[in-house]
């Protein structure tokens, strides 16, 4: 298959399997009748992978196809920023307790992911990378690399921990009787960035406004707490 | 269209230049996203002063927002299959960054909801049916 790819197509062919991987993963979900467990960004990020194992193709090379959507989350972040203008009123109405949480589950996030790493004899180089991974995946890679940890694998870690946000977190909020859209984005953004703001903006309007809120609010908020808490590492 | 992908593309732009030029911790496109806010919701305040319809947001960048954000999904991909670069690391460590995963996301999930859920309740002047009124329940 590489002969084939001159390098001029390579970057399209790795662009067409992203986007195809990702229409997988949304029919998968769409016969599984929307389930959160099928995720389609996990789904499509195993198919990619596979492909790339099963024709020996450098992660690298790969990239060079794909940045181009990757490009697109900076565009998109700032588009964020319509749902948001749409629920203003809501927003307005509630600014303190919205500020408050996203404090707190920013805290607990970066505190916990150490610590939980920490006492099961992670290495400080997977704590430091796993104490920014609850803000969206470019802020988390920024904070990494500040901290002393390894970029890549806070990528890594904010979009498995989306996924995890994801996937448990509309049954987690049902345990706890949570039945206000607001508390749902919010603590679908501020926990699981994203990929969690993705699945609830699906749902619901509201939730999609309170979840980028969260997002912009928690990538600040990380910023500025993540390399505090990594002070916590015992040295 | 062509004037909400320029308005897009120019907060994105805005945004980086910004946040390196004043050094701010935080990334271009988060910046963007508070500068494109504060920028529509003034030209909402002008429409309504002008006794103009109150369109809190052109429809042509409606669209456009609705399109990307219904695909953000998508853009986490190419970061993600980095993964397979670490997977050495993965393999080795997969216990505690499996736990702190699960742990800590489900913790801030639950701490941001039940903080948030509480101060909520504490304001009586919110209509607490509020957050369902454009759509269907839970």
């Amino acid at each position: 298959m590489n002969a084939l790819l001159t390098p001029a197509l390579a970057p399209l062919c790795w662009l067409t399997v992203t986007v195809g991987a990702y229409l997988v993963g949304v029919l998968i979900q769409r016969r599984l009748r929307g389930s959160p467990l099928a995720n389609p960004v996990l789904i499509a990020i195993v198919l990619v992978g596979a492909v790339l194992a099963l024709s020996h193709t450098p992660y690298a090379n790969y990239f060079q196809g794909a940045q181009f959507i990757h490009f697109l989350l900076g565009p998109t972040t700032v588009a964020l920023a319509i749902p948001l203008l749409r629920n203003l009123a809501h927003i307005r109405r509630s600014l303190w307790p919205i500020g408050a949480a996203i404090v707190a589950g920013s805290l607990v996030a970066g505190v916990s992911g150490l610590g939980l790493v920490w006492l099961l004899g992670g290495s400080r180089q997977v704590a430091l990378s796993m104490a920014p991974k609850a803000a969206t995946t470019p802020i988390a890679m920024a904070i990494s690399t500040q901290i002393g940890g390894v970029a890549a694998l806070s990528a890594v870690f904010a979009i498995l921990g989306g996924i995890v946000a994801a996937v448990a977190g509309p049954s987690l909020l049902k345990l706890i009787g949570v039945t206000d859209w607001r508390v749902h984005g919010l603590a679908a953004g501020t926990a699981g960035s994203g990929i969690a703001a993705a699945q609830a903006a699906s749902l619901n309007g509201t939730a999609a406004a309170f979840a980028a809120l969260a997002i912009g609010l928690n990538g600040l908020i990380s910023a500025l707490l993540v390399p505090l808490i990594a002070l916590l590492w015992p040295h | 269209m062509p004037v909400a992908l320029t308005v897009l593309l120019g907060f994105t732009l805005l945004g980086g230049v910004l946040a390196s030029a004043l050094h701010l911790p935080l990334l271009g496109p988060v910046v963007g996203m508070f500068a494109l806010a504060l920028a529509l919701g003034l030209r909402l305040r002008w429409r309504r002063r002008d006794g103009r319809e109150d369109i809190p947001v052109p429809a042509a960048l409606g669209r456009l927002a609705d399109g990307l954000i219904g695909l953000m999904g998508l853009m986490f991909i190419p970061a993600g299959v980095g993964v397979i670069v670490e997977l050495g690391v993965l393999r080795q460590q997969w216990l505690p960054i499996v736990v702190a995963l699960v742990g800590s996301t489900s913790l801030s999930l639950l701490v941001t909801a039940l903080v948030m859920r509480a101060l909520l309740r504490r304001q009586p002047a919110a209509d607490p049916d509020a957050a369902s009124l454009d759509g269907e329940s839970p």
